[in-house]
């Protein structure tokens, strides 16, 4: 599904990744970890498309349409509301049925009381429970997370390890962590990054 | 079709987004106005049309300026463009609905700012308003492609009219021409010709402003 060789990122004089490889299969789930500045968030970036590697090169399977990512940012806007969030990407991934995912999606993250208040409202775990809506809305086959359990609270975590349980083996997976015993059991394999 | 509908999706985001913070068409209202204002009373005496025109065309293009300045600052902000250039969607879409959304604020603005320019200085003639309609179109769609490009870089609020103001200069030649010329009609296939090729330039090269 993702390959990458020799990966190697500069900002300017900094060099941020340098020489990383990996391969995931269909299927598999690599957990990326390493101390803060190590590359975790700029390696997700690149493998998702969002960044341009400086050295070496990325092959990605997966089209835009069947990639999930989840940023440090939630990408969603915050003078909308859930539903409207919701509503914008499920058109633009073409999702079938999009009104009956939207709403099994909101029920399932515990956000559907609060689907027509402003994300401006929203506390930062709740905006966290959007993201993740927003990265499974379409169904994608490879799911690129950064910190998925920040601002998460022991409820928010625990829907999205059953999530991620009900969906491994199915789905691939990237996903960076500060906490890799959490998802130790799901894991396939481990990439640490050095500073 | 399913362009068509992205477009609409995506228009009717910025829209509602205005709806909701109100940052972008008061502030271009404010503006356009107290430049009449101000102009009314600095302009002693009776000025002429030709001196006004003058004046109409660059109150349109620096009330335009102030929401182009604006138009991507929620993707800046909450950084949602990533979540927009992964969508599947053509990212010409996101260059195209923007543009369309600045080019409502922009006529909404001038629905009130060309009677008042009437009000205050002269009337103004069905070329002149053709004209605007013209300009308006490429307006937007160089301002929302410049504004693109500068709403990433540090200095964006110097860039964007660094970038635009030459570049709508020919705008303003063909503007000024249809409102006071004796042909305006070659005017007004000039501005149709920029607004034409420009908006193929921009449609086609906004996937390479927006991707890394």
């Amino acid at each position: 599904m993702l390959t990458a060789h020799r990966l190697g990122k500069r900002y300017g004089e900094k060099r941020v990744l340098r020489g990383v490889d990996l391969e995931l299969p269909d299927g598999g789930f690599l957990v990326v970890t390493g101390p803060n500045g190590s590359g975790k968030t700029t390696l997700l970036r690149i493998c998702a498309g969002l960044a341009a590697p400086t050295s070496g090169t990325v092959e990605r399977r997966a089209t835009r349409a069947e990639l999930g990512y989840l940023g440090h940012e939630p990408l969603v806007y915050r003078e909308l509301t859930a539903l409207e969030n919701l509503d914008l990407y499920g058109r633009l991934y073409r999702v079938p049925e999009r009104r009956e995912r939207i709403g099994m999606l909101l029920e399932r993250f515990g956000l559907w009381e609060a689907r027509h208040d402003r994300v401006a409202a929203y506390s930062r775990g709740m905006t966290q429970r959007l993201a993740l809506c927003r990265v499974l809305l379409h169904d994608p086959a490879l799911l690129v997370l950064d910190e998925p359990y920040t601002a998460l609270d022991e409820a928010g975590a625990e829907l999205l390890d059953d999530q991620l349980t009900e969906l491994r083996g199915e789905r691939t997976f990237l996903v960076s962590t500060h906490d890799p015993a959490r998802v130790a059991p799901l894991a396939s394999g481990r990439l640490a990054l050095g500073t | 079709m399913t362009y068509v509908r992205d477009v609409g999706a995506l228009a009717r985001k910025d829209l509602l987004l205005e709806l909701r913070a109100k940052d972008t068409l008061p502030a271009m209202l404010l503006f356009v106005a107290a430049v009449f204002v101000v102009f009314h009373f600095a302009l002693p005496g009776n000025p002429s049309r030709l001196e006004t025109t003058g004046l109409l065309w660059v109150a349109i293009l620096f009330t335009a300026l102030l929401g182009l300045g604006r138009a991507f600052v929620p993707e800046r902000e909450q950084r949602t463009m990533d979540g927009l250039v992964l969508a599947p969607c053509d990212r010409s879409a996101i260059w195209l609905a923007k543009s369309l959304a600045t080019l409502a604020f922009l006529g909404a603005a001038e629905v009130v700012a060309l009677p008042l320019y009437a009000l205050f200085f002269h009337r103004i003639g069905g070329s002149t308003v053709l004209a605007v309609v013209l300009a308006d179109i490429g307006i937007c769609a160089v301002g929302t492609f410049l504004g693109a490009m500068a709403v990433v870089t540090r200095a964006r609020d110097l860039l964007l009219p660094l970038l635009f103001l030459p570049l709508a200069m020919p705008i303003v030649v063909g503007a000024v021409g249809a409102s006071i010329g004796h042909s305006p009609g070659r005017y007004l296939g000039f501005l149709a010709l920029y607004d034409l090729l420009f908006g193929v330039v921009c449609w086609g090269s906004f996937e390479y402003v927006v991707a890394e």
